[in-house]
């Protein structure tokens, strides 16, 4: 794919501070800084993602962008047009998709509710038929669009709101978590429209928790935590920054008492974690650069049943959860 | 052309949604059918008759059209923003107001089944002489006041998207507006401040214009000013919805959290 550097996204020190008043007469107020002036910038045919916990910033920041929130600080240029004065001309050339139940007529059917929003997004009346059936067959609701949406599983909703987003065929399309609650086929599914609509040069900005989905996806990430970003680069560029070396899990089955004290005391041993898997537990231990922590771990289990035994390299996950708690 | 497609496809889904429950439906029918009874019943026992009692009529039957949109089209905005849909409609790339337009009308329309339902109450269980000497002009009477009871519906609705609890305005204007648009009583018999209210409020003239055609006399004046303070409706609700969007995004009120 040959693409060209042409920023469709720029934001330079974006911020937004929300008020909240309680209280009828005498009213305190309370100032949350959400983002404190977020700065990247996305070029045409990107696929970039936006990582974050909750409450970093990430949908407050695709919100400012795509105009349903006015910025306190800072500016961005979608497209080339601002997203304060031209909050119209963005409008028209963006695509809008959020995760969850919310955002649908439920007590319309899938196929007045994609029509009733090509009418509002402006597709063309002889355009319009057609393009609601392409977005039908490609989100793979081609038979049940006649259905009302009261009675559409979440995985349906959800293709169902891509449909809706891409109504109007937009050169940008921000993907706020549109993953959350859908089962692994219909994330799997999902991928692979995103990819496909990446292929065909639409520019994605896509927010989610799941990690893998950003390795997969993105061509860049942008890790944003308590409103600032905290790095930013490839899904490689990001693993390369993470201070640990290998990562070594274990499967034990009854961990024995005083073990982790043990292991966590090896001087090559950066972090030790437990996570309970049923009857067994995995023990993930996280070893200094360039140190091999197998065979020192393994010794302090002796005598323990073990199940499978996984020496890796550092994931995006790994490296997600260093930058996150560091900032 | 394209914005008059707009308003009917998004009026007919609108319709189509709000006719969906039948519970949603029977109600819109019971409750003006129990004022229309009240006020048939305070009629006859102050003696009313032929032409008053037929006035009444009218008049209750423009209530259930008030009141289906008053109470609903606060409300309306509201339900689409705990619905998740108001971020999406003000990111549609057409005025805000327009789109209000075909919300408000579906209610309207609703509000028009009632009327119907009203005037077929007052004449089966009252025995009402329901002669209309005008039917062709009764009807278009009919047909302006829907579609200017639907825009003042968009006026309350446009302040629901800056506030998230205006949507008790609707409930709160309901009732005064019977009286003031003279629905139940001849707008000479209310005290003289209370006029020019009147006269800025379209289903006044509309209200008034279909009386003028049932009874045989001209509506075409009552329409004109009832079309003219629809219209004023409409300027009035593109400017101030331009200002509470903007209001929306500055104060995050779009959204639920």
């Amino acid at each position: 794919m040959v693409r060209v550097a042409e920023p469709v996204i720029e934001v330079e020190e974006l911020a937004r501070t929300f008020h909240t008043r309680r209280g009828l007469f005498r009213r305190p107020g309370k100032e949350i800084e959400a983002v404190k002036g977020v700065s990247f910038a996305v070029e045409r045919g990107e696929l970039f993602g936006l990582l974050g916990p909750n409450g970093a910033g990430k949908t407050t920041t695709i919100k400012m962008l795509i105009t349903l929130l006015l910025p306190t600080g800072g500016r961005a240029r979608v497209l080339g047009h601002d997203v304060v004065k031209d909050a119209r001309d963005v409008r028209g050339k963006v695509g809008y998709v959020f995760g969850g139940d919310r955002g649908l007529y439920e007590r319309l059917s899938g196929l007045d509710n994609l029509r009733y929003f090509a009418e509002l997004y402006g597709v063309p009346p002889r355009e319009s038929k057609q393009r609601v059936g392409e977005l039908l067959e490609l989100v793979g609701l081609v038979g049940r669009e006649k259905e009302r949406v009261e009675g559409y599983s979440r995985g349906m909703r959800q293709r169902l709101h891509i449909a809706r987003g891409l109504l109007h065929r937009p050169q940008v399309l921000f993907l706020d978590e549109p993953s959350i609650g859908i089962d692994p086929v219909g994330a799997r599914e999902l991928r692979v429209t995103v990819k496909n609509l990446v292929e065909s040069g639409t520019t994605v900005l896509l927010t989610t928790h799941y990690m893998f989905e950003a390795d997969e996806l993105c061509d860049r990430i942008a890790v944003i935590a308590q409103g600032r970003i905290v790095a930013q680069g490839t899904p490689d560029d990001l693993k390369q920054q993470v201070t640990t070396g290998t990562v070594v899990e274990i499967e034990v089955f009854g961990l024995p008492d005083g073990v982790l004290e043990k292991v966590r005391a090896e001087p090559d041993v950066q972090s030790v974690a437990v996570d309970v898997q049923g009857q067994a537990q995995l023990l993930t231990v996280h070893a200094q650069p360039g140190a091999d922590v197998t065979q020192a771990v393994m010794a302090h289990l002796e005598g323990s049943r073990f199940g499978r035994v996984i020496t890796r390299q550092p994931t995006l996950e790994d490296a997600y959860i260093e930058l996150v708690n560091a900032a | 052309m394209r914005l008059l497609r707009l308003v009917a496809v998004a009026w007919w889904l609108q319709l189509k949604m709000r006719s969906r429950s039948a519970f949603d439906g029977l109600l819109s029918l019971l409750w003006p059918g129990f004022f229309a009874t009240t006020i048939f019943m305070m009629f006859r026992q102050g003696d009313a008759s032929g032409p008053a009692l037929l006035s009444a009529a009218v008049g209750s039957s423009a209530m259930g059209i008030w009141s289906a949109v008053s109470t609903t089209a606060a409300f309306a905005l509201q339900m689409e923003r705990r619905q998740g849909t108001l971020e999406l409609l003000v990111l549609a790339p057409q005025p805000f107001a327009l789109l209000l337009v075909p919300l408000t009308l579906s209610m309207a329309t609703i509000g028009a089944y009632s009327m119907v339902a009203t005037l077929l109450w007052g004449r089966i269980a009252f025995g009402i002489d329901i002669s209309i000497a005008d039917p062709a002009a009764f009807v278009l009477a009919v047909i302006v006041t829907v579609f200017a009871i639907g825009m003042l519906g968009m006026l309350i609705a446009i302040s629901s998207i800056r506030y998230r609890t205006a949507w008790a305005l609707g409930s709160a204007i309901e009732m005064p507006v019977w009286l003031i648009c003279g629905f139940l009583v001849a707008i000479n018999d209310l005290p003289a401040w209370v006029r020019p209210l009147s006269a800025v409020l379209a289903p006044t003239w509309g209200v008034a214009a279909m009386r003028a055609a049932a009874t045989g006399h001209s509506p075409w004046a009552n329409l004109g000013w009832c079309l003219l303070t629809a219209a004023s409706y409409g300027v009035i609700a593109v400017l101030v919805s331009r200002w509470m969007v903007h209001s929306a995004r500055a104060n995050a009120t779009l959204a639920l959290s």
